[in-house]
């Protein structure tokens, strides 16, 4: 094409516009951010440059005729079962830029999904089967550190719980929205975020952006986020969420920090991030205040001092080789829940081979930190979040199967308010206006409808979630947690079931 | 006559901080206005094509879809030469009879909206209707951000 | 007892109107001079160039009276009121009762003391009547004088000019509308005339009507000497308050019917509105008649209300003026033609060869009148600034601009105007 490098004139996709149907609106054209469409004023059409489309599907979803389709058709290199044509075009990219490829949401490499290898169960004959339309079906879960037993006194004969619990959060799910920053995506998504939380009895999770200040108000729905660059935490910030949490690592970057380019550092974000105006955020790859497990402690204390006992704190790392390990010491620390971000967790920015290529799979890092944790007996010392790739409310169930206390939920919630994982959400251009804080693209977000629609999502998942249970003829998700025995592996190998700690279907 | 009562009327609320730019309300606008009521074929096959009558104001990032406010005291009424614009005092609609227009634009100089728009060729005005055959005006409908809201309000 | 309104115009709609908002029952009598339901005075212009038909243009329904409970006497002019009897007294001597009453006379046609006045083929230009009879006699003129070259005078030369005939218009001041435009805008009008064949005589004014031995016209001297030869004079240089009915009475008057803000006389319960009536002025806070239509309706609207037992008070009169001369849209309204004593403001955008012009005059920091020709496009945002009394510091470029959009106002005002919440509530934090 004309003007352009050759790197960037290899498009992905093609753009099938029905001249019997195009009415010459220009709303495609007004919605695409990345300047695919133009206008012909002379010959009043519209044209594309589809070498420019990322393929989100905005155009398509706002066209009022449904006059445009939107299909992925990469030009065809010759084949070759190992340079595919993503190789070749990366490849070409590196060459004409020198640059680090970036890109955005989580790893789409096809890598086994455990969740489509495990099966549940179901309640036939000999035990009966729940209908949650009628009868009670518990979906209440709490996290936080349990004591390792329970003590009760009596008070003229009425009992009394003497233990003294540390604090816990109380969800109406076992569900939890997952860390994205105020700056990563935009003020209006974390409104709907907060407010669904709110809703739903559960919580949102500010990630390392600061809490905005006109959502202080609803701190109790409100995880608030302590990593490596320290944004926009001060004491009210600490106090002003239901729990604080320490984040050491993330699935789709482990072992690498944040970067938020200073063109996206507005008055706002900058005020909320307590940064100058302009200036890159650089979250750095570790704390430099944490080496070791003891370092660590240290920090989980302070923050406990600093909210006076009465949060729980969680600590989030990504899924890694030794998490169980990890865990543990996590957990000696004083973590009161731990996270487990696996290989498949989105962001907002990540160097593409990092990525494609760094972590593990969520299930198999749950699977071996629960073990442990048994093992250790300590277990019950703190819960365990699990994140990274959670698509639907079986995977949830599936995850409290394996061990899980509550699942955080972060792309889902994307899609719900229009994601359609194109995966360029560094570029600041989202055209469905989450990953953007372009004024112009964000108000795509509206607070009310992004409210809406998680709320019907985390519902929806909800009332799923209760007939799966009523299936395997439980009433209350605490009964499920951590009980293999209602998975079965389907096409796994054997020392991956072991892993799992699970029987292979049929057996 | 009419007996007087309390009465609610219809209105449509621009709200500018959730309006994205899109000007499908002007799409359904123009739908709603033809006579096949299908934007494909109104837009491609009627002439004159309908105008919008409510439409996008744009200034940088912010927008909205601004159309008739369909006043309680109306000064486009007040000043109709010609009888053309008048206020339903049933439905509180102000309706526009541009059989009767005659183009002075005395209404264009006294809207303090700027909601009225002028079809110079054919020398008579448009704006918003409220769309009598619908429950709820097209461009409410086919706002994709709730960008437009009906509301109703006492008077 | 009742309601009775003398006149039947468009203030008198505007009372019926305002009345029947509030009071559906009580009998209201219409005693009209004029022998036809209201019509659009203006529209005259159109039906004498054959634009609109008779029956076209009706301001109202042809049941409007009916439905809104009003006897109308049409072709039955008001004589005198006896106030203390509280009667209306009409052309034949029936009386009329009434419990409140609008003066809506309107006004009359000054006519000046020209030699050669009386007789055929003088014409003035503002009821049906005075068009039906220039139409009628229209196939058989070929040169007309039109002396004015105000409004009136310009839509009578513009009507006649598309019948055939060969018009001149003859002004006593140095410009052609003096009174309702500015200097700029009366220049592109009249060399938009020009332009089309109209010719425009300035600083001139007829002296004498010159007639043949069979009275029929064949020409008019000038002050300066020179004949016009022409078929008919059309006598177009303004209107008076038609104040004859109040004579007599203790009603007071000046120029026109003096009210106050609630459009009352002096007498108790009776009222005047439009035309006649010299209400309080918007912008210099004076009493003046304001002959102008939307300012009429509301006059009748605000004292019909109060007719009917309300308390609402009349904002005052903002001059304004909408014309469309062959194509070129022409705006005025407020202040047009501010004093040269430096407490004004102007600003001034014009590109002559598009015929886009447009005028901002601010006092004090507050828009106080426009003018507007070409682009006139969303004027009203103008016009609700100037009648709003809106400071307009921080934005008034932005007014000038020939897009002009409602977004150029600044958010607060523009939200409060649309009667949205204006304090900075976080939009979204709580369900809208």
């Amino acid at each position: 094409m004309l003007f352009k490098p050759i790197h960037q004139s290899y498009g992905d996709f093609s753009i099938e516009r029905d001249p019997q149907r195009c009415i010459g609106c220009q709303v495609c054209l007004r919605q695409c951010s990345y300047g695919v469409h133009q206008y012909n004023d002379r010959l009043c059409e519209l044209t594309q440059d589809e070498s420019r489309c990322v393929g989100c599907h905005r155009c398509e979803a706002l066209c009022p005729t449904g006059a445009l389709t939107i299909r992925r058709t990469p030009s065809d290199f010759r084949e070759n079962a190992l340079w595919e044509p993503t190789y070749i075009k990366n490849i070409y990219k590196q060459a004409a830029t020198g640059g680090v490829l970036l890109t955005g949401m989580g790893n789409p490499a096809p890598y086994p999904i455990y969740w489509d290898r495990m099966l549940l169960d179901a309640s036939q004959v000999t035990n009966p089967s729940i209908d949650p339309l009628r009868e009670p079906m518990e979906l209440k879960t709490f996290l936080g550190c349990r004591p390792d037993a329970l003590e009760v006194e009596y008070d003229g004969g009425v009992p009394r719980l003497k233990t003294r619990f540390t604090p816990q959060l109380e969800l109406d799910y076992p569900l939890l929205f997952s860390a994205m920053s105020y700056g990563s995506i935009n003020l209006n998504v974390h409104k709907g975020l907060a407010r669904a939380a709110e809703a739903c009895g559960i919580l949102y999770n500010t990630g390392e952006g600061g809490l905005h200040p006109s959502l202080y108000t609803y701190g109790k729905n409100t995880i608030v986020q302590v990593a490596s660059g320290r944004f926009g935490v001060h004491a009210d910030y600490l106090r002003a969420g239901a729990a604080v949490e320490i984040k050491i690592g993330q699935g789709a970057k482990p072992g690498i920090g944040g970067h938020l380019p200073g063109e996206k550092i507005g008055r706002e974000i900058s005020l909320t991030r307590m940064i100058p105006e302009g200036s890159d955020a650089i979250s750095p790859a570790p704390h430099h205040d944490i080496y070791s497990i003891e370092d660590l402690r240290q920090l989980i204390y302070a923050l406990k001092e600093a909210t006076d006992y009465e949060k729980p704190v969680f600590v989030k790392i990504a899924a890694v080789h030794n998490s169980a390990a990890i865990a543990s010491g996590m957990v000696r620390a004083g973590a009161d829940v731990i996270c487990l971000d696996g290989f498949r967790g989105g962001t907002g920015a990540a160097p593409t081979m990092i990525r494609n290529n760094v972590g593990i799979p969520v299930e198999l890092a749950l699977a071996s930190v629960d073990d442990r944790l048994r093992q250790e007996g300590i277990r019950n010392q703190a819960s365990i979040v699990v994140a990274g790739g959670i698509r639907c409310s079986a995977d949830v169930v599936k995850a409290i199967a394996l061990g899980a206390d509550a699942v955080y939920i972060g792309t889902a919630a994307l899609i719900a308010v229009g994601c359609t994982l194109c995966q360029r959400c560094y570029t600041g251009k989202c055209p469905w206006g989450i990953a953007t804080n372009d004024p112009y693209l964000a108000k795509r977000v509206h607070p009310d409808i992004a409210a809406e629609k998680l709320t019907n999502l985390v519902k929806a998942w909800g009332h799923e979630i209760q007939e799966m249970l009523g299936g395997m003829g439980i009433n209350a998700l605490e009964s499920l947690r951590g009980n293999r025995d209602k998975l079965r592996a389907v096409g796994l190998h054997p020392a991956e079931m072991e892993v799992l700690g699970i029987k292979p279907a049929g057996g | 006559m009419s007996a007087i009562q309390q009465r609610k009327r219809k209105r449509v609320v621009p709200i500018e901080e959730a309006c994205i730019g899109c000007r499908l309300c002007e799409v359904a606008c123009v739908t709603e206005h033809s006579r096949s009521k299908d934007p494909v074929r109104a837009f491609k096959e009627e002439n004159p094509r309908p105008r919008p009558r409510n439409v996008l104001e744009e200034r940088g990032h912010e927008s909205f879809s601004l159309s008739c406010r369909h006043c309680t005291e109306p000064h486009c009424v007040d000043a109709c030469i010609a009888g053309a614009m008048v206020r339903d005092s049933e439905t509180g609609r102000v309706i526009h009879h541009p059989e009767k227009c005659v183009g002075c634009w005395s209404c264009v100089m006294n809207c303090p909206f700027g909601a009225i728009h002028m079809d110079r060729e054919r020398s008579v005005i448009y704006k918003c209707d409220l769309c009598p055959e619908r429950e709820r005006p097209a461009c409410v409908d086919a706002c994709p951000n709730r960008a437009l809201i009906l509301i109703e309000v006492e008077e | 007892m009742g309601y009775v309104i003398i006149g039947n115009c468009i203030a008198a709609v505007g009372a019926v109107e305002g009345i029947r908002r509030h009071d559906t029952r009580t009998p209201i009598t219409i005693l009209s001079k004029e022998p036809y339901p209201a019509y659009g005075r203006p529209l005259i212009a159109n039906y004498l160039k054959g634009k609109v038909a008779e029956s076209e243009i009706a301001l109202r329904s042809p049941d409007f009276y009916e439905s809104h409970g009003v006897e109308v006497h049409l072709g039955c002019p008001a004589t005198t009121i006896r106030t203390g009897q509280r009667q209306v007294v009409a052309e034949g001597g029936m009386a009329f009762p009434y419990e409140r009453l609008l003066i809506a006379t309107g006004g009359d046609p000054f006519l000046p003391p020209i030699a050669g006045l009386e007789g055929p083929n003088v014409h003035t230009f503002v009821t049906l009547d005075d068009a039906k009879a220039l139409r009628q006699e229209a196939p058989s003129l070929r040169r007309v004088v039109v002396v004015g070259g105000g409004l009136i005078g310009l839509k009578a030369a513009e009507s006649l000019h598309d019948l055939g005939i060969q018009v001149t218009i003859v002004e006593l001041a140095d410009r052609i509308l003096s009174l309702a435009f500015d200097e700029v805008a009366g220049r592109l009008i009249a060399h938009r005339l020009s332009e089309i064949g109209i010719q425009i005589i300035t600083e001139n004014t007829v002296e004498e009507i010159l007639r043949q031995r069979d009275g029929t016209i064949n020409g008019a001297r000038l002050k300066d000497g020179n004949i016009l030869a022409c078929d008919a004079v059309v006598v177009a240089i303004g209107v008076r308050p038609n104040i004859a009915v109040v004579e007599g009475t203790e009603i007071q008057t000046q120029r026109g019917i003096l009210v106050d803000e609630y459009m009352e006389t002096n007498v108790p319960g009776i009222y005047a509105a439009g035309d006649v009536a010299e209400a309080k002025d918007w912008h210099f806070a004076e009493w003046r008649v304001v002959p102008i239509w939307p300012n009429a309706y509301r006059q009748g609207m605000v004292a019909g209300q109060n007719m009917a037992g309300q308390r609402i008070s009349f904002s005052g009169s903002i001059p304004m003026n909408s014309i469309a001369f062959y194509g070129i849209p022409t705006i005025s309204v407020g202040v047009t033609n501010p004093p040269d004593d430096g407490s004004y403001e102007v600003h001034i955008s014009l590109t002559e060869e598009e015929k886009s012009y447009r005028k901002l005059v601010f006092k004090d920091g507050t828009l106080v009148g426009a003018v507007l020709v070409g682009r006139v496009e969303r004027a009203g945002i103008l016009t609700g600034l100037i009648r709003e009394k809106r400071p307009a510091e921080g934005f008034k470029e932005a007014l000038l601009k020939e897009d002009l959009s409602y977004l150029d106002l600044p958010r607060p005002l523009r939200k409060e105007k649309l009667g949205l919440p204006t304090e900075e509530v976080p939009f979204g934090v709580r369900a809208g």
